[in-house]
């Protein structure tokens, strides 16, 4: 029996094979975001009092910064990953889809950058 | 396509959601406002490299009324993903589907993410150094 819808069948279009790849990297990013936001949601915690000087050397020092990079990409990723999936499900007229997935894509590629920059300029004391 | 045989979804006007498809759609909303605030995150860190003045206006603004009101459901949207996700985690590995697990991991999410939450501003406003 085959579980091929009639308009699939006469259509002829079938999975592209990317699937696995974009619910692996989900899950891969999700793994390593549970220690990241943990460790800079408590960090930032511990800093809210602080001036200037000690938030700069803390988030500076070359393991946080390190971390605070690696938050970064994850999170980044992750949200590309995860707003895609909801365009896909909510946006039924696909240049609009893909217009929405591709404007997102670029401006959380922009946006991750920009954290990155920061992170790497406050690190090397710029 | 014909399709008048096939199965309807619940009629969302009057169908009572279940506490594990509340959380369900909430997971997604926290997933898309959080893809939204990471700008904070970003304009933080860059007022941050910015220099000392930019930091202390960023400052004085994420400890104002509103701008606290802005991190604490930042931090509550974060810490309910959090949870949630490794739930989903959970079910991924084939783990906890019956109903029973299911009404008490919605639970013992809703739980974490309250818990993560306060933990996170018990240490901003009593443990911060410098305070």
């Amino acid at each position: 029996m085959s579980l091929r819808s009639p308009l699939g069948l006469a259509k002829g279009l079938g999975s592209a094979k990317e699937g696995l790849h974009h619910w692996w990297a989900q899950r891969v990013t999700a793994i390593a975001l549970i220690p990241l936001t943990v460790l800079f949601a408590f960090q930032v915690a511990l800093l809210s009092m602080s001036d200037y000087k000690t938030v700069i050397e803390c988030i500076g020092s070359p393991w946080s910064a390190a971390l605070i990079v690696s938050l970064i990409v994850a999170a980044f990723y992750h949200a590309a990953l995860g707003m895609q999936v909801i365009y896909e499900d909510y946006i039924g007229h696909k240049a609009v889809r893909i217009g929405a997935i591709m404007a997102t894509n670029l401006l959380l590629f922009l946006l991750g950058a920009a954290g990155v920059i920061a992170v790497v300029r406050i690190a090397l004391g710029g | 396509m014909n399709s008048n045989n096939r199965p309807l979804s619940p009629h969302l006007d009057i169908y009572k959601l279940p506490l594990s498809a509340l959380l369900s759609i909430v997971h997604r909303g926290t997933g898309a406002f959080l893809s939204i605030g990471s700008i904070v995150l970003v304009w933080w860190l860059m007022a941050l490299a910015g220099g000392e003045e930019a930091f202390v206006s960023a400052q004085a603004f994420m400890g104002s009324f509103f701008g606290r009101l802005i991190l604490l459901g930042w931090s509550f949207a974060l810490f309910f993903h959090l949870a949630n996700g490794i739930r989903h985690l959970i079910w991924d590995a084939g783990y906890g589907f019956d109903k029973a697990v299911v009404e008490k991991s919605s639970l013992v999410v809703l739980a974490a993410a309250v818990f993560l939450t306060a933990s996170v501003w018990v240490t901003a406003l009593l443990f911060a150094t410098g305070a």
